[in-house]
């Protein structure tokens, strides 16, 4: 054989190769670290702890394989008020998030995409840098500045925001910010801010902005415009900044721990003692697990509207 | 700018400063834990609630803080190391998920690849780690460390450098690979002389993004480290929780200076390549 028809040979083998190296190296890769990963989670959640490992699932007795399911994990999950509490409380707190960074970032995301054009690649720039600066050491940030004697406790106190603080709930003592709801919630909203801002400027600076023109000519408002243009053409954009920011919130540990009360009660906190303190694996698992089935719900909500979004 | 978006000038001006208003004070917002970082890295006194003027000792402090100076080097390695394998894994994804509009499984793979976006951290950093304590014990490797932690960052890291690498694939003129592939180019030679170059900022800015994660990480990491495997996140986490510690002050400030001075330098250049690559077109078209 000629060595020329061997290079032939490979060129017409090579987009087929190359294909399926370019699709199978990071499916694989995925398969084994992300998707696999969950169905261990299941089957230990469905297990009993031993006393190193979680018991496995099928074991040989007497010459014949045998299964074991135990639901006695998820049992302990629905009946013990702790956990349930744990639920509501993180759900909550997400919730919160969610809707304190929506009314924070939609006019600020509106203010940056109707901004000059000039500016806003800047005005983008600043809000994309605090990603690439440590999210773990702006948290701690807050404890300088909530903190004992902090100049920021400082500033709220003069400006006489204890009282609605207090009546709200959200602080127990005057002067008394760090480690109260309110210090959790403001780092809730600090962190997740930007996650919300970036999809709502992303929708709002590719909007037609003749349809507003349409609008105002049909005689509309300015205010009616907004609720009735501005706002259903951002829809795509609210989905998604939603998303971001209230997945991830409800799983949250560093913030509750660094800036949370020592009553403060949240799943990925409960989730990570029964691993680490507890060494009850399966829990930990059924723990998860549980908490999957309640992510799952907001998140296919979200396909469906991206669906939509993309077929109109 | 369009004079349509106002029709009232009093709303105008209203408007104009509301706008001013809530943007200075969304940056403020941002921006206020930092500056605070920065500036009780300079004060005389361990307690943020006293002023006593400017020191270096936290500085020095910390550079005699082996601990920390330990975990630092650990965690550049593996942030390295880490973001190198994400981007390349995240071009690969990105690739066929653009490129490839149909093939077995796209959907399953398709929403593999953005899961970890969402997902809440310490559910991957359970599921990886019990995953991974299985293989241990089935097949003798990995043990709990720089091994383990590097999956785990690259898994993570993988999610957003494919956001990233995907948005600039998106936005590639289709018509550049086509000339090249009727020119008698091979797919792979359309990738390294055509696709590459075009793309090769976004890979940069995804390094440094997925870089910068894997230096931040505290859940992933502490499910994954071993002993002798403390990444810096970590001692920083187990000292924030005691309380404030200045040294962490400081190398929070060294950290952030860095992190600035790279993001300018990348803007810097984008600007620079930008408008050499304009000169070139331009003197390109001169007759």
């Amino acid at each position: 054989m000629k060595p020329g028809s061997i290079t032939s040979l490979v060129a017409r083998w090579w987009p087929w190769r190359g294909r399926h190296l370019v699709i199978g190296l990071p499916y694989a890769w995925l398969l084994l670290f992300f998707l696999a990963p969950f169905g261990v989670v299941l089957s230990f959640s469905l297990s009993q702890m031993g006393s190193i490992r979680p018991d496995s699932l099928i074991r040989y007795v007497d010459g014949a394989l045998q299964l074991t399911l135990r639901g006695s994990n998820f049992s302990n999950l629905l009946s013990d008020g702790l956990y349930l509490n744990a639920y509501a409380s993180s759900l909550r707190l997400a919730f919160i998030t969610t809707m304190g960074c929506l009314l924070l970032g939609y006019p600020f995301a509106y203010f940056m995409a109707r901004a000059k054009p000039v500016h806003q690649p800047i005005l983008l720039m600043l809000v994309m840098a605090p990603f690439w600066t440590s999210f773990l050491l702006r948290v701690y940030a807050w404890k300088l500045l909530l903190g004992e004697g902090g100049w920021l406790g400082a500033l709220l106190q003069g400006a006489g925001l204890d009282a609605p603080l207090l009546w709200l709930g959200l602080i127990e003592a005057p002067g008394k910010y760090m480690h109260t709801p309110f210090s959790l919630m403001l780092g809730m909203l600090y962190s997740y801010l930007p996650f919300m801002i970036l999809p709502l400027y992303a929708a709002l600076s590719k909007m037609d902005l003749r349809l507003i023109e349409a609008a105002y000519d049909l005689g509309a408002t300015p205010w009616q415009t907004f609720w009735r243009i501005t706002v259903p053409l951002s829809r795509g954009g609210i989905a998604a900044g939603c998303m971001l920011v209230f997945i991830p919130a409800v799983g949250e540990f560093v913030i509750p721990e660094l800036l949370g009360g020592p009553r403060t009660l949240m799943i990925g906190k409960v989730l990570w003692e029964e691993f680490f303190s507890n060494n009850d694996w399966p829990m930990a698992c059924a723990v998860a697990v549980l908490l999957l089935a309640i992510i799952m719900l907001p998140l296919a909500w979200f396909n469906r509207v991206q669906d939509r979004e993309a077929s109109a | 700018m369009n004079k349509f978006l106002k029709p009232h000038r009093w709303m105008q001006v209203c408007g104009r400063q509301l706008a001013h208003a809530w943007l200075f004070g969304g940056y403020l917002f941002l921006y206020l834990p930092i500056g605070a970082l920065v500036l009780f890295s300079f004060n005389d006194s361990p307690v943020p609630s006293l002023w006593r003027g400017i020191t270096l000792r936290w500085y020095s402090k910390l550079m005699a803080d082996g601990e920390m100076l330990a975990a630092l080097g650990l965690s550049l390695k593996l942030a390295a190391m880490s973001a190198t394998s994400s981007v390349l894994l995240a071009l690969l994804a990105a690739y066929a998920l653009v490129k490839i509009p149909r093939f077995r499984g796209r959907g399953l793979f398709a929403s593999m690849v953005n899961a970890p976006l969402v997902m809440p951290e310490v559910i991957v950093g359970l599921a990886l780690l019990l995953l991974l304590v299985g293989m241990q014990g089935a097949l003798g490797f990995p043990s709990r460390g720089l091994g383990t932690l590097l999956i785990g960052h690259a898994l993570l890291g993988m999610a957003y450098a494919t956001v990233v690498l995907q948005a600039r694939l998106r936005e590639l003129p289709a018509a550049l690979e086509e000339a090249a592939l009727d020119l008698g180019a091979r797919p792979a030679q359309v990738f390294r002389l055509v696709t590459l170059p075009m793309i090769l900022q976004s890979l940069g800015s995804a390094w440094l993004l997925t870089f910068s994660l894997s230096l931040d990480d505290v859940v992933m990491s502490a499910f994954l480290s071993g002993p002798g495997s403390t990444t810096l996140p970590l001692v920083i986490f187990s000292r924030a929780r005691m309380g404030v510690d200045p040294s962490v002050n400081a190398m929070a400030t060294l950290i952030i200076v860095i992190v600035a001075g790279v993001i300018t330098a990348a803007a810097l250049y984008a600007v620079y390549a930008e408008r050499r690559r304009h000169r070139e077109i331009s003197a390109a078209w001169r007759p």
